[in-house]
């Protein structure tokens, strides 16, 4: 039902190869009950590290899709290292419940060539 | 042989009369069925406080009128279980319970032997199911009725989503005593199985419950949630999911981001209703009906 895992999640350490491009950093805000920025555009191949902090509270961040999930949480950020490898639409959510707004708090993943 | 409803109908030569009534087939089945044909009716996702009339032109209207519909049926169901999400959430844990004692004061309204109640993370999630111990009780337990077994679980009250370690050894422990020869049936608020993991539709740790489920052959699941009627198997178990009184929301199906579904004012209370659920101990298969509200 869900098309293959397309992200490999890679140790933060990742080591590049000789045409891989360095790491984009991309930060991602989580605050009740959205995320900023909601669209997160990534180039297909490009190595990415995600920031991942919160305004507020405890949030989850989770792209079943891409098999990358963290807790969101205020002061300490979160990295994911992640190299999408396929074109697509993911989206995210947050997966800890946080209060009225949650069942809309997601976003969405859009891998370009 | 199982017969379904329509045979059933035919043979015990009512049929004409349960159509034309809009009599359903649980209640004729307890009504007209062997001695242990019982059936109960499940109500779910009410969201009590819940008042975007974008989604609900009725907010405070839809659940007396289903209670009402269940009051008129000519035969009652044995009980009723509201499966979760009872009162929308809030961050003031005294209008949290204010929605839980209005919700709670309309629910005894229903006619029955018993009401049953299951938590939903709109109830419980925030404070670790606090406020809902209260006015509820557990949030997961166990009974049985005529001869079938209930095991009610919770995998709302830890915001994660998780039925986590103590319930699932509880279950485990649950399933080696159960006798195969009855049905167990389990109700839950989300559901088991990874229906739509990108939409939050799944349990953290649900394939866990699902594996110790397994053990026993006649397994039916009952959950809420996801505001419509789904049914899936997952190996030889019946997962089915119930409607909201709230409001529907998108089918798993569709693409992009969940969605409500809008008040249609040419048609309100669509995709809204209460379930039947026709049981026996001898019984292999649950007999489900969908019920409208009366307006
Ligand atoms: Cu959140």
């Amino acid at each position: 039902m869900w098309p293959l895992l397309l992200a490999v999640a890679a140790s933060s350490c990742t080591t590049l190869s000789g045409n891989e491009d360095p790491p984009r950093v991309v930060t991602l805000e989580a605050r009740r009950f959205a995320y900023t920025p909601a669209v997160i555009e990534l180039n297909k191949d490009q190595p990415v590290i995600l920031e991942l902090i919160s305004k507020d509270g405890l949030h989850g961040f989770n792209a079943p899709q891409l098999g990358l999930r963290s807790d969101v949480a205020p002061q300490a950020p979160a990295r994911l290292s992640f190299t999408p490898h396929e074109k697509g639409r993911f989206l995210f959510h947050c997966d800890i419940f946080c209060g009225s707004g949650h069942d809309e708090m997601s976003g969405e993943i859009v891998v370009v060539d | 042989m199982k017969l379904s409803r329509r045979d059933f109908l035919k043979i015990s030569g009512i049929g004409g009369l349960v159509f034309s009534t809009g009599l359903s087939g649980a209640r004729v089945l307890a009504q007209a069925g062997g001695a242990d044909e019982f059936y109960f009716i499940q109500l779910s996702d009410t969201h009590w406080g819940f008042n975007n009339l974008k989604f609900n032109a009725d907010p405070e209207g839809t659940l007396p009128k289903a209670v009402a519909t269940i009051n008129s049926l000519q035969h009652k169901p044995d009980f009723v279980v509201f499966t979760g999400d009872l009162t929308h959430t809030t961050d003031d844990p005294e209008e949290r319970r204010r929605r839980m004692k209005q919700f709670k004061s309309i629910a005894e309204r229903l006619e029955v032997a018993q009401v049953r109640y299951l938590p939903g993370e709109h109830d419980a999630a925030l404070d670790a199911g606090a406020a809902y111990q209260e006015f509820f009780g557990d949030t997961h337990y166990e009974f049985s009725h005529r001869g079938v077994n209930f095991i009610a679980l919770d995998n709302v009250s830890d915001p994660r989503a998780r039925l986590g370690d103590a319930q699932l050894k509880r279950l485990q422990s649950k399933m080696a005593e159960l006798d195969h020869a009855q049905p167990l049936v389990v109700f839950a608020h989300r559901p088991l199985f990874p229906l739509r993991p990108d939409w939050d539709w799944a349990t953290a740790d649900g394939e866990q419950a699902i594996q110790l489920l397994m053990s026993h052959p006649r397994v039916t699941v009952f959950y809420g949630h996801i505001h419509q009627e789904h049914h899936q198997q997952t190996g030889h178990i019946a997962h089915h999911s119930a409607k909201s009184l709230i409001f529907p929301l998108a089918p798993p199906t569709s693409a992009g981001k969940k969605f409500k579904v809008a008040w249609d004012q040419q048609q309100p209370y669509a995709g809204l209703g209460v379930r039947q659920v026709g049981l026996s101990e001898k019984r292999a298969v649950a007999e489900i009906e969908e019920l409208q509200i009366k307006t």
